[in-house]
């Protein structure tokens, strides 16, 4: 056995989603990390702080005092050009959303986890994915997006980690990990990303000419802002953040189906729903039920077109979400009225079992279409 | 003595310093801003540190800070200068990272984020202009507008019951461990100007070689919003506010 087979063997590790997202972020160069305790996400700034990155990579670790000062930390890294991240939970990112506002208007690359748990209010600390609106809507003031990935496994928590990062960049826009409460405490194999050396100051100014680094002689200064007093420069600012959104829209959509090929019937969930969900798709196949099960990777780019495909081929959709029903009006959208759309949900921080799951789409969809057919 | 022999270089006693751009201020004639932005910039220029600061710009009149120095900068959301600074200091140790924040910013909205900063001990500078009033918004009252003050939201005098005490930050900030420089100055006398500029170069010296926060308050002048002559606006300052702000070191380690 060669060194690095031997090397990425020893990589296969056994640890929670919020641990795999501090391990992912340490090792693919994060230079700061600024958070506040909130439950169901703290272990990912206790790994960091048990894993003491300042003596290796060099990278930031920092408790703030709110919310709201995390993520303006974030913003003051973000602003020299440094790779930095934020995480909390529903609470907790309410309170950041003016911040990513600011962020988003003054097109600074970052990332923000939320481990979604059960609201509106202080709520529950069980899973949820009741701030699907918030995420992918705006959240804050202003219109603007976040692009929003959705984890659905240990594995994605890390490889999204990465992936953000890379996208924030690409993009010059803060990034969304929207995971919930099963995704961060359960614990699953996980192969965590290579190491890759955080950016030196030199490859910073050359990679980010708008980073403030302090202004040396032959530049003018390079000023992080989102004001603008004049509306018609406002106008053009948000002409500008438009036309990134429809980019992102042609280029980012990721997802994965399951079963989907000679399927009557569509299953459309994102994250721990879509884990439950894939197994009421087996149990309905195993019935006889062709079912499938589309998972939204990106719910910001939504996967609208594909979505749009489905509704020519099958006869009915049901939308699965650990909510009141949030995501289901993108799938209406997407649809158009050529199938029926149902939901099933459970909230406040109730996990929906496949037995659920599987009698909402028989009750809702198949039965439906037996009597009207 | 011609002309042309008073106005030679070699003859030149007095220059706008080279960090200051021309862009025309926006501020009130008489405002205190415009003394103070002149004095940061003279001292970063003998510092020589325009390619090692990065200054951050709060919400209120001093938002346009950015448009006048030659310098980085980074404009935060109302009170939350002080976390911008904390994470660009801690990633960029060798720079110079100042706030310059009002009275609105910083001892209202930003209490939590100014309080935890200088607690913290961040290797930070924060400049601190307060008026007493909300001067971009049109007056309305601060936290620390005096008993007694009119704004246009204390139309009749700010009074304890309904509003609750002036408070007195820097006060407080002098309390804390993290904070290893802090003073109380102003603008208003020749004298006055140069005591200030020389605790924003010992801040920013203090800044630095990491001793901690430095907090250099400037209790300053709004004439627009205390509706008086920039004259009058200095006595009435004397008057009332030095009482209830009195000008010296309150900390200096």
């Amino acid at each position: 056995m060669n060194d690095s087979k031997k090397q990425n063997i020893e990589e296969v590790k056994l640890m929670k989603g919020n641990e795999a997202i501090a391990h992912a972020a340490v090792r693919c160069g994060c230079d700061g990390y600024f958070g506040y305790p909130i439950t169901p996400q703290s272990e990912i700034m206790e790994t960091l702080m048990e894993l003491e990155p300042w003596n290796t990579t060099g990278m930031v670790v920092l408790q703030a005092e709110s919310e709201t000062s995390s993520i303006n930390m974030v913003y003051g890294a973000a602003g020299c050009g440094k790779r930095s991240m934020t995480s909390s939970s529903s609470p907790g990112v309410s309170l950041m959303q003016e911040g990513i506002s600011y962020i988003a208007c003054a097109e600074l690359p970052c990332v923000i986890v939320n481990v979604m748990r059960g609201g509106p209010g202080l709520g529950t600390i069980q899973p949820s994915q009741a701030d699907y609106y918030q995420s992918v809507k705006g959240g804050g003031h202003g219109d603007y997006k976040l692009i929003t990935l959705a984890p659905a496994s240990v594995q994605e928590m890390a490889d999204h980690t990465v992936m953000a990062f890379d996208l924030a960049f690409k993009y010059l826009t803060p990034v969304l990990i929207l995971a919930d409460g099963i995704i961060g405490q359960m614990m699953e194999k996980v192969v965590l990303p290579p190491y890759q050396p955080r950016l030196t100051e030199k490859e910073i100014s050359e990679k980010c000419p708008w980073a403030t680094l302090g202004k040396p002689a032959n530049r003018k200064p390079n000023i992080i802002t989102s004001l603008a007093l004049e509306a018609e420069e406002m106008e053009a600012t948000n002409i500008r953040l438009q036309r990134k959104y429809r980019e992102i829209e042609k280029n980012e959509v990721l997802i994965e189906e399951f079963s989907c090929e000679d399927a009557d019937y569509l299953i459309v969930a994102f994250g721990t729903s879509a884990r439950v969900c894939q197994k009421a798709v087996e149990m309905a196949r195993a019935e006889g039920i062709k079912v499938g099960l589309l998972r939204p990777i990106t719910l910001f780019p939504f996967p609208t077109e594909r979505i749009s495909q489905y509704a020519d081929k099958v006869k009915g959709m049901l939308t699965v979400e650990m909510s009141a029903g949030q995501m289901i009006d993108d799938v209406r959208l997407a649809v158009n009225g050529r199938v029926p759309v149902e939901f099933y949900g459970r909230m406040g921080g109730i996990v929906p079992s496949p037995d659920e799951v599987l009698k909402a789409l028989k009750d809702k969809i198949v039965k439906r279409q037996l009597i009207e057919n | 003595m011609t002309t042309n022999e008073i106005i030679s270089p070699e003859n030149l006693v007095y220059d706008k310093p080279k960090v200051m751009n021309d862009t025309p201020m926006h501020y009130c004639p008489g405002c205190s801003h415009g003394v103070v932005h002149k004095l940061i910039a003279e001292i970063i220029e003998e510092m020589d540190f325009q390619e090692k600061t990065i200054g951050i710009a709060p919400v209120g009149c001093a938002v346009f800070a950015y448009k006048y120095l030659d310098i980085d900068w980074q404009q935060a959301a109302h009170g939350r200068a002080p976390a911008l600074a904390t994470a660009i200091k801690r990633l960029l140790p060798d720079r110079l990272v100042f706030t310059y924040q009002g009275d609105g910013d910083l001892a209202a909205i930003g209490t939590a984020e100014t309080i935890h900063a200088a607690n913290r001990g961040e290797n930070i500078t924060i400049i601190f202009i307060n008026n007493g009033i909300y001067g971009m918004t049109g007056g309305q009252m601060a936290p620390t507008t005096l008993i007694g003050m009119k704004s246009s939201t204390s139309p009749n005098g700010r009074t304890v019951e309904l509003n609750g005490n002036p408070l007195d930050i820097t006060k407080l900030l002098a309390q804390l461990d993290g904070t290893c420089y802090v003073t109380r100055q102003s603008v208003h006398t020749v004298g006055a100007v140069r005591k200030t500029k020389k605790a924003i170069q010992k801040a920013f010296e203090n800044s630095m070689s990491h001793k901690g926060t430095s907090v250099v308050e400037i209790v300053s002048t709004c004439n627009s919003g205390w509706k008086l002559s920039p004259a009058k606006s200095n006595d009435w300052m004397v008057e009332n506010m030095f009482p209830a702000y009195p000008l010296g070191d309150l900390k200096n380690l």
